[in-house]
């Protein structure tokens, strides 16, 4: 297998204060396999994908690192070449669907602007493919949602329907940022099958961002789990979850809740470990500056 | 079998018709179906449901917030709409820890006023000196340093407001405390200390909470009773050990099938 993406000794600090945002992450995503970016608040997984799509606000400065999308380092190429680029191969399914779709459009412009503009469509043969698609994401009467305006679907619906925009470009890479964080329980379920099917299908990579550890360990192939920007523990989901060897991974499995077992999510994080956690970032830092 | 300390009797709750600008009249929505529901005093118990299912206006209902249409709430045996609205010493009892601190901390008032006022308005204090060492005593059990006293809500991180919040509700040593959503959107190492704190301070002051939550695993790692509601209806009822190990409804199973494990392996998204 070879590496869709791959992050090389990427490093970033606010603009603002010079301080640390990444330290020195690599990671690579092998072409058609889901690599899931873990980490609590501030850990800096949004900012790794804001990198990658090339939407990173101004306070945050790439220092060091490359980001390789299929030989090309999206860090470096200029800006016109880069727009092409990540406009016809990546796709972004964000967190907050209302946010995310312009509320004044009929879902079906939204739907087929990225056909015409990146597969050459014309107005007509955008609209039946989009109606294609919508199908495809198991919505009701897609020809009726085509003329709806976001606000007339539901959360879950909204969400199925940025995932029909995603994987309308058939991107090579998809940034799914949180996608199902704000969806019920139920409605979680049946989105993430939906994206695991179309991922299998379309044999896409998909760099999946979430806090949450049980959505890791069923839908993500790789891990990287990242602390203040550090990365603590990388590899396959199988080891992460069996064998975990960092004692942040250890902790923060144990911290979590689990139905199965009344005990679980009854154990604050030691604060020893998240001091020594600091301490390896300190020591990192103290390396790089010294 | 002792009186219950809170108690609902077929409770039903309609949300008056809201007139729309332009055309007729909406219909009332009826949130709650004759809901009945019982917490005794020192229990842990879970309302849990999705989206719309009613749990929040449940929650709200139990503390007098929000009129039955039909049916009674109980609290300690006295029906709330019956209390006049200063029924300052019921209210007492009640208290509520809020889903989002800062817009529930009065952002003008200090933490030393925001936790010194209700044990000062309820007499349980004397004089401000005495509520002052009240303050401090609860802020160190929540494990924060006195300086935040002084502090005003904003100057607080999320997670030193919840537990502001949580100190709040405790000051007047309540039997019964809400909590609605609160440690949703938190870190996993934050929401593991809430849980735990909550649980000490129950046993501690032998407080009533009940728990409001879409996440079945934290019900699972702190209730001792759990209530499932779909559609404003409760589904099933019953101690976390029997309904986790053996749903009896449909919408029940379905909720805990929705839940991924951190486990590796499974066949959860096949199914």
């Amino acid at each position: 297998m070879s590496a869709l993406l791959s992050i090389e000794n990427l490093s970033a600090v606010s603009r603002r204060d010079g301080k640390p945002i990444l330290r020195d992450v690599s990671l690579q995503v092998e072409s058609g396999t889901i690599h899931g970016l873990v980490g609590e608040s501030g850990a800096g997984k949004s900012t790794i994908s804001k990198i990658v799509l090339g939407i990173v606000s101004g306070g945050v400065v790439v220092t060091a690192g490359r980001v390789m999308l299929d030989g090309k380092d999206l860090v470096q190429i200029p800006e016109r070449d880069k727009r092409i680029l990540i406009g016809s191969q990546l796709a972004l399914i964000p967190q907050d669907p209302l946010t995310a779709l312009n509320p004044g459009r009929h879902i079906g412009d939204q739907l087929t602007d990225s056909l015409r503009m990146w597969k050459g469509f014309n107005r007509k043969a955008a609209w039946a493919r989009a109606l294609e698609l919508l199908d495809h994401v198991a919505i009701r009467d897609p020809a009726r949602v085509m003329d709806q305006f976001p606000h007339h679907l539901s959360g879950g619906m909204r969400q199925r329907v940025l995932i029909a925009a995603a994987f309308a470009i058939e991107p090579k890479l998809l940034i799914a940022d949180e996608p199902t964080t704000a969806l019920d329980a139920t409605v979680q379920k049946q989105v993430l099958q939906l994206l695991k099917r179309l991922q299998a299908e379309h044999g896409t990579s998909v760099v999946f961002v979430t806090h949450d550890l049980g959505v890791v360990a069923q839908i993500c192939d790789d891990v990287t789990l990242l602390f203040q920007g550090k990365v603590m523990e990388q590899g396959t989901a199988a080891t992460i979850f069996n064998a975990p060897r960092h004692a942040y991974t250890r902790a923060l499995l144990a911290a979590s809740p689990r139905y199965d077992n009344p005990a679980a999510g009854l154990n604050p994080i030691d604060d020893a470990v998240i001091a020594a956690c600091y301490a390896q970032i300190q020591q990192f830092d103290g390396v790089q500056h010294g | 079998m002792a009186e219950p300390l809170v108690e609902t009797r077929g409770l039903t709750v309609d949300y008056a018709a809201r007139r729309s600008l332009w055309g007729p009249a909406n219909a009332s929505t009826r949130v709650l179906r004759g809901v009945d529901i019982r917490i005794d005093a020192g229990e842990i118990v879970g309302i849990v449901g999705e989206s719309g299912s009613g749990k929040s206006t449940l929650g709200r209902a139990l503390l007098g917030l929000v009129p039955a249409t039909e049916g009674q709430v109980l609290f300690a045996g006295h029906p709330l709409d019956a209390q006049p609205d200063g029924a300052l010493a019921l209210r007492r009892h009640m208290q509520m820890i809020f889903q989002d601190p800062m817009s529930s901390l009065n952002p003008r008032h200090t933490i030393r006023t925001i936790l010194t006022r209700p044990i000062l308005l309820h007499g349980i204090a004397l004089d401000q000196a005495a509520a002052a060492a009240s303050a401090a005593a609860v802020l160190e059990r929540v494990g924060l340093p006195l300086t935040v006293l002084a502090r005003y809500p904003h100057e607080l991180s999320g997670g030193q407001r919840q537990r502001i919040g949580i100190a709040r509700a405790v000051m007047l040593r309540p039997r019964f405390v809400l909590a609605d959503e609160i440690v949703s959107g938190q870190d996993v190492s934050t929401q593991a200390r809430v849980l735990v704190l909550l649980k000490e301070l129950c046993a501690e002051i032998g407080m009533a909470l009940a728990f409001i939550s879409h996440d079945l695993s934290v019900i699972r790692a702190l209730c001792h009773r759990v209530y499932v509601l779909n559609g404003g209806v409760v589904v099933e009822e019953g101690s976390c050990e029997s309904v986790f190990a053996a749903p009896q409804h449909a919408y029940t199973r379905a909720l805990i099938d929705a839940i991924p494990l951190p486990v590796v392996g499974t066949s959860w998204l096949a199914a």
